[in-house]
């Protein structure tokens, strides 16, 4: 089983929603799809699953061209952000409606929407109405639903977004183990990078519309192929510096200055960007080369075990993100130290030119 | 000086006391006023119902001295009395039916899609209501006479779906607006197709909005005069033609057209007890 999609793009009255896309999805995989709000995400999503036509391109299941194919005949699951149910139906009727439109005998209608519903933790408000549900239950009654029907593709769009924090921690380690066993297709939408490393799996890095890059997810957040995957694939946004090479080594400006070393070397001399995430930036010296900045503290942001930092650095905004609870006076100059070897270096264009050393050595 | 302090503080509080129980009294008083205005009319009709003509004319009396039921027996055992009712039921009902059962795929369509001139259409709907139904009494007459369809339910029934369908689907809109898309999008993901859902699952949501919608296709209709006369002589004759066609040689028959009056009222009422609920959320066309 495989979703393939073959140049599939979709305009609307002349605005590009999504652009030309190959992507090929394969059995039993999580595909996370990551990328910030209006991104394409619910877009590609939304024809992935034949709700919306494409305007160019083909859709392949199963390398069966299912392009015009209703949705109705479509063998796909879909969760919303927002808790989809039918209201007027209680919880195990909600559970149910997949199985009797497929007209399955009525004990293995009863069976499997009682597995489902032990399942889901749903067995015991089986009789209520999905609007009696706490939040989390009713979005556990719309995963049991799109669980139930053993589609091929289970799509998720931000299923946990309206989820207050507790519950979507339980969900989201529940949603892999659950879904891992029915070897479907599963594609997850979310805007949080932290919850694509979670889930592992492959992910698709998506910015306005385009996939710019798609593969397995520890890969992608190694090595991000463009300035634009790398800060939304990191959370706060990666940081950026421009920097040149002359002869061996990288400039960052304010006298600092770093070996350039493996693949480094072998960049043109030019200029450059760096990008470096901000739990690499330390308060104090942690390595020996570690290269010294000093930044204009505007605001921190204390959440116990953290501390963000928002730095000034010569007009460029930072964020830097350090362990414990630090007492440090807004508007004051302060020391960071940043490791060469957590240095991305990016083209003027943005490409990657050469990925941290670090990535490469994991 | 310490005990006229003392004193004086109490005396206060009891003036604010009393002054605030007379306001009290004020708006009970208002409100009861209020009351005895809007059902003396209401009443007036039915203490004339029990009544005997005699007894209306000749003396003033606020009940029935000799209560009878006499007029209340004369209309339903009458048929040119009782079956006017019947022909409003059945005008009144056929129309409900009919514009409610057009105007659900319309308002859902407003609803749920876009297309070329939607929202002026949407609007154009409403301007339908606009005009005085006596403009189109005229029209009516003559179509419905070539047609053979003159003075039959049918043709009232017809007529005021000129007014209901619109009014109709504003108010479904309204209601199947606050439906989320995405919920017509999991039935069909879940493989319902669009017949099943809609009868299935979307009508259960919005029954509301359809028993609001029944309810004022179903008032407009019952209370409208104008295009029900016209548009009937004899076989489909609503009540509310009988009763202003009841002067005889003998004079007015007070009691009779008063108990008319009072059985007229009966089925909005019951209607309205039905959908008092959502009533405020209909006036608002659903937009609430």
């Amino acid at each position: 089983m495989t979703l393939v999609l073959d140049g599939v793009a979709k305009t609307v009255r002349g605005a590009v929603h999504i652009h030309p896309t190959e992507l090929t999805l394969e059995k039993g995989t999580m595909n996370v799809l990551l990328g910030p709000t209006l991104s394409g995400k619910t877009s590609l999503m939304r024809l992935m699953a034949g709700l919306d036509q494409p305007t160019e391109g083909r859709v392949l299941w199963e390398g069966r061209d299912v392009t015009g194919v209703p949705v109705q005949e479509r063998q796909v699951a879909m969760v919303y952000q927002q808790f989809i149910n039918y209201p007027t139906l209680t919880v195990y009727e909600n559970i149910a409606s997949p199985l009797r439109l497929q007209r399955r005998p009525a004990d293995e209608i009863d069976r499997r929407v009682r597995e489902t519903a032990e399942l889901m933790k749903l067995a015991p408000m089986l009789d209520r109405r999905p609007l009696e549900l706490s939040g989390g239950q009713q979005q556990r009654c719309a995963l049991a639903r799109a669980l139930v029907k053993d589609a091929g593709l289970v799509l998720l769009d931000e299923p946990l977004a309206n989820l207050d924090y507790k519950l979507r921690e339980e969900l989201r380690v529940e949603i892999p183990r659950i879904f891992r066993e029915s070897g479907a297709i599963f594609v997850y939408a979310t805007t949080e990078p932290e919850e694509a490393l979670l889930l592992g799996g492959n992910t698709a890095a998506l910015s306005e519309g385009r996939v710019a890059q798609f593969g397995p997810t520890a890969e992608v957040y190694r090595r991000p192929v463009d300035a634009t995957t790398a800060r939304v694939f990191s959370d706060p946004p990666m940081n950026f510096l421009p920097i040149s090479k002359t002869g061996h080594r990288l400039m960052f400006g304010d006298g600092q200055s770093a070996q350039a070393t493996g693949h480094l070397a072998e960049l043109s001399d030019g200029r450059y960007v760096a990008g470096f995430r901000p739990n690499h930036l330390e308060a104090e010296r942690h390595v020996e080369d570690a290269m010294h900045f000093t930044a204009t503290l505007s605001v921190t942001e204390i959440t116990g075990s953290e501390t963000f930092l928002h730095l000034d650095h010569h007009g460029e905004r930072w964020v830097g993100l350090i362990h414990g609870v630090h007492d440090l006076t807004q508007g004051a100059e302060i020391d960071v130290w940043l490791d060469p070897a957590h240095v991305y270096v990016f083209g003027e264009d943005g490409r990657l030119a050469a990925a941290a050393a670090y990535a490469d050595a994991a | 000086m310490a005990e006229a302090t003392a004193t004086r503080i109490p005396e206060n509080l009891t003036a604010g006391g009393r002054r605030k129980r007379v306001r009290v009294n004020g708006s009970a008083v208002v409100m009861t006023a209020y009351l005895v205005f809007l059902m003396l009319p209401i009443y007036w009709l039915l203490n004339m119902s029990l009544k005997t003509n005699t007894e209306i004319l000749s003396t003033f009396s606020l009940w029935p001295q000799n209560p009878t039921l006499a007029n209340y027996a004369t209309i339903l055992t009458d048929p040119s009395w009782y079956m006017g009712y019947v022909n409003s039921l059945i005008y009144v009902g056929l129309n409900t039916v009919i514009s409610v059962t057009v105007a659900l795929p319309a308002a859902y369509a407003f609803s749920r899609y876009s297309f070329l001139g939607d929202k002026h259409l949407f609007f154009w709907l409403l301007t339908n209501r606009m005009a005085p139904p006596a403009v189109f009494a005229l029209p009516f007459f003559q179509l419905y006479s070539s047609v053979g369809l003159f003075d039959t339910h049918i043709a009232v029934a017809l007529a005021h779906c000129l007014f209901n369908v619109p009014l109709a689907v504003w108010i479904l809109e309204g209601f199947m607006r606050g439906v989320p898309r995405e919920i017509d999008e999991t039935a069909y993901i879940d493989g319902y197709s669009f017949p099943r859902f809609f009868v299935k699952i979307f009508m259960p949501l919005i029954a509301s909005g359809i028993g609001v919608a029944a309810f004022f296709c179903f008032m407009f209709s019952w209370v409208e005069l104008l295009l029900s006369r016209t548009l009937t002589s004899v076989e489909a004759k609503p009540i509310a033609a009988t009763m202003t066609r009841t002067v005889s040689a003998s004079g007015l028959d007070w009691g009779v057209l008063a108990a008319a009056g009072v059985l007229t009222i009966v089925p909005g009422a019951l209607v309205i007890w039905f959908v008092r609920n959502y009533i405020a959320k209909g006036f608002a066309l659903g937009r609430v």
